[in-house]
């Protein structure tokens, strides 16, 4: 395929850009000329305005509603409106990479997830991403014709393109197929105020340590303007909801500053924080592994050390 | 019910995992079943006992050592196990994956129709959580994943599925596969019985040949996308600790402030 056309699934909440969908369109701009592909009700002006300050010369909307939760239907949507761009970068959860395989057996793609970046080298695809729990570095290059990348939220830092243009809002009508699978019901989960936590900057997280109390964690993750995050041994006892796992088989997040307390730093744990930026850790025990891995640790008990860490923090801002 | 297990053989994460040209370095000696499989052998056990009759049928995927997961299958209580090893496997991506694992279905699918494929939500080693996805399209069945809870009533399966933004209930009709999170349920432990049978159990070995695919469709060779560079991360530098003495909250605050995070 000749064209240089990079596809960006765009992810948006109540009609709102999301802030990884503006540093997936960033990453883009870098390898080749960025289009916004937008599933759902066609989006309002300044939505489509914040895409081409983003480098996006068009948008591309596929009306498919609520049939977007299956992948089968969302993959054959998205192939429809991308037949000319021999790239498509993707937001990196769990839903999109159902979408991105369903749409992989469809074109043919090469598909990698989880990246922390892209380039293009000798007219391939190459994406760069940590694996083992982050304590290896990989390159993968994508043979295939055509490529899909999920990329990880705050990998890339969004700017705004140099030169925009004002995209163009076409509507692409899609035959979506026949699926066995029907959903039967949906419950919204309540996302709160804050940001989610895949995609907080800070992520502070609390585990056995708090005996259960999150009055501390909510407070510090407050001031440093971050999420709530939490361990497996905190969810599994009912202190805190699945959605604030980190981990695993919870939300890997990398967000620039990770602050874990009351947290050993299982290696399940680990593997689903450890490409963070900063890392800091609170714990009683010395020996516990997180302070293997953090870039400044205390040893200390959480009760003491966060409220003076956050007395400290007020006083210097003034407050 | 007639269910087929898929397990998939990596090394342990305590162990000092590593590449080799591009692939990851597999031994016997820190290889093992991966965990979130048991919950996938746990999820099909409990469902051919609710059914009150049915088999269990766990299969890998994998070079010599792999057949360590079927193994630890049988422990845990699967009836049958299939290993499927040839050297063209090596160096396959998800597609090529999927592509054997759906040949072996249908070749066990023709014996006897299988009601079900259950498979873990991730493989601890690889991570992509893709392989369900792709299994299910090779197949054309229905795609279940990701469920923390499963039931079978009247030929179709209902699964929960936990998502960041939103709890689904969704059906389909049989046969499907089902991918299972760590949520569904407490796999149970090997008894001794088992553990002593499984040790002894013949496992036969699938090759390519065997499952009727073209060796030029899978392995190294037909990935989509190649490890091209594998290096081991520089440790973090400049780590700094610090024992609370009545200072740690203030010491924490200044290096937060000093790296422009607070
Ligand atoms: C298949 C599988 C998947 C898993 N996936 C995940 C996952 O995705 N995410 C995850 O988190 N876990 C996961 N786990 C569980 C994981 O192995 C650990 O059990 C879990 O992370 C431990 O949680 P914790 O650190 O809160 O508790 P603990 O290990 O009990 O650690 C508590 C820590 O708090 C410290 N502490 C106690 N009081 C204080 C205090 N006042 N101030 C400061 N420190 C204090 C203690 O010194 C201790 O280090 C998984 C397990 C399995 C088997
Ligand atoms: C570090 C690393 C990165 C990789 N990145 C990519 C990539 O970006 N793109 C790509 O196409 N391939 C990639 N691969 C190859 C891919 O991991 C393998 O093809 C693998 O068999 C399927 O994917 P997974 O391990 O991610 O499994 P997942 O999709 O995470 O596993 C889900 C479930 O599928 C079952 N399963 C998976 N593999 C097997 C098996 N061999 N035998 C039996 N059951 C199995 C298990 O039940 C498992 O719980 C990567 C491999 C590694 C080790």
């Amino acid at each position: 395929m000749s064209t240089d056309t990079v596809a960006v699934l765009i992810e948006h909440r109540d009609g709102a850009v999301t802030p990884p969908s503006l540093e997936a369109l960033t990453l883009a701009r870098s390898l080749g000329t960025p289009i916004a592909l937008w599933l759902g009700d066609a989006p309002a002006a300044d939505a489509v305005a914040q895409l081409g300050e983003y480098g996006a010369a068009e948008v591309r909307v596929v009306g498919i509603g609520d049939d977007a939760r299956l992948p089968a239907k969302a993959a054959a949507a998205i192939a429809a409106a991308t037949e000319d761009a021999p790239v498509l970068v993707v937001i990196s959860t769990f839903v999109t990479k159902e979408i991105a395989t369903r749409l992989a057996v469809l074109n043919g793609a090469g598909v990698v997830v989880d990246a922390a970046g892209a380039s293009r080298v000798d007219g391939h695809i190459e994406t760069f991403q940590t694996v083992f729990a982050a304590t290896w570095n990989v390159r993968t290059r994508i043979d295939a014709d055509r490529a899909i990348v999920g990329v990880r939220p705050n990998t890339t830092q969004a700017t705004p393109a140099e030169s925009p243009g004002a995209a163009t809002l076409t509507q692409v009508e899609a035959t979506l197929p026949q699926t066995r699978e029907r959903i039967v019901a949906v419950e919204p989960v309540d996302q709160g105020e804050g940001v989610p936590l895949a995609e907080a900057p800070v992520v502070v997280s609390g585990g056995r340590g708090t005996n259960g109390d999150y009055t501390l964690i909510e407070e510090f993750a407050g001031v440093l303007g971050g999420a709530v995050g939490a361990s497996r041994d905190a969810t599994d006892e009912g202190w805190i909801s699945h959605e604030h796992m980190v981990g695993q088989t919870g939300t890997t997040v990398t967000p620039a500053l990770y602050v874990a307390c009351g947290i050993s730093g299982a290696v399940h744990h680990r593997g689903g924080m450890q490409a963070s930026g900063t890392i800091v850790a609170i714990n009683m025990d010395p020996d516990a592994p997180i302070f293997e891995i953090s870039d400044f640790g205390v040893v200390g008990s959480l009760f003491d050390v966060i409220p003076q860490a956050i007395e400290t923090i007020k006083a210097h801002r003034g407050e | 019910m007639r269910i087929l297990v898929t397990v998939k053989h990596v090394p342990d994460l305590q162990s000092n995992r590593s590449f080799t040209d591009g692939t990851v370095t597999r031994t016997a000696d820190d290889g093992s079943m991966n965990e979130l499989d048991e919950h996938a052998v746990e999820a099909a056990l409990q469902l051919v006992e609710a059914a009150g009759e049915g088999e269990v049928y766990a299969l890998t995927v994998g070079g010599p050592d792999a057949i360590a997961a079927v193994r630890k299958a049988l422990q845990l209580g699967a009836h049958h196990a299939i290993h499927v090893s040839d050297v063209g496997i090596a160096g396959s991506d998800v597609f090529g994956t999927a592509m054997i694992i759906a040949a072996a279905v249908r070749k066990l699918h023709a014996e006897a129709p299988l009601d079900m494929v259950v498979t873990g939500m991730a493989a601890l080693d690889g991570l992509t959580s893709m392989l369900p996805t792709a299994l299910a399209a090779e197949l054309d069945w229905s795609q279940l994943t990701l469920a923390s809870a499963v039931s079978v009533a009247d030929g179709e399966a209902t699964i929960e599925r936990h998502l960041p933004d939103a709890h689904e209930t969704v059906a389909a009709s049989l046969p499907a596969v089902v991918s299972v999170t760590d949520e569904a349920n407490k796999p149970r432990y090997p008894n001794f019985k088992l553990i002593m049978a499984a040790r002894k159990a013949e496992v036969p070995v699938w090759t390519l040949a065997d499952l009727g695919i073209d060796p030029a469709l899978v392995g190294g060779d037909a990935a989509r996308a190649t490890v091209v560079e594998a290096s081991e991360r520089p440790p973090r530098e400049n780590r700094r600790h610090v024992t609370d003495k009545g200072e740690g909250g203030r010491e924490l605050a200044e290096f937060l402030i000093e790296k422009g995070l607070a």
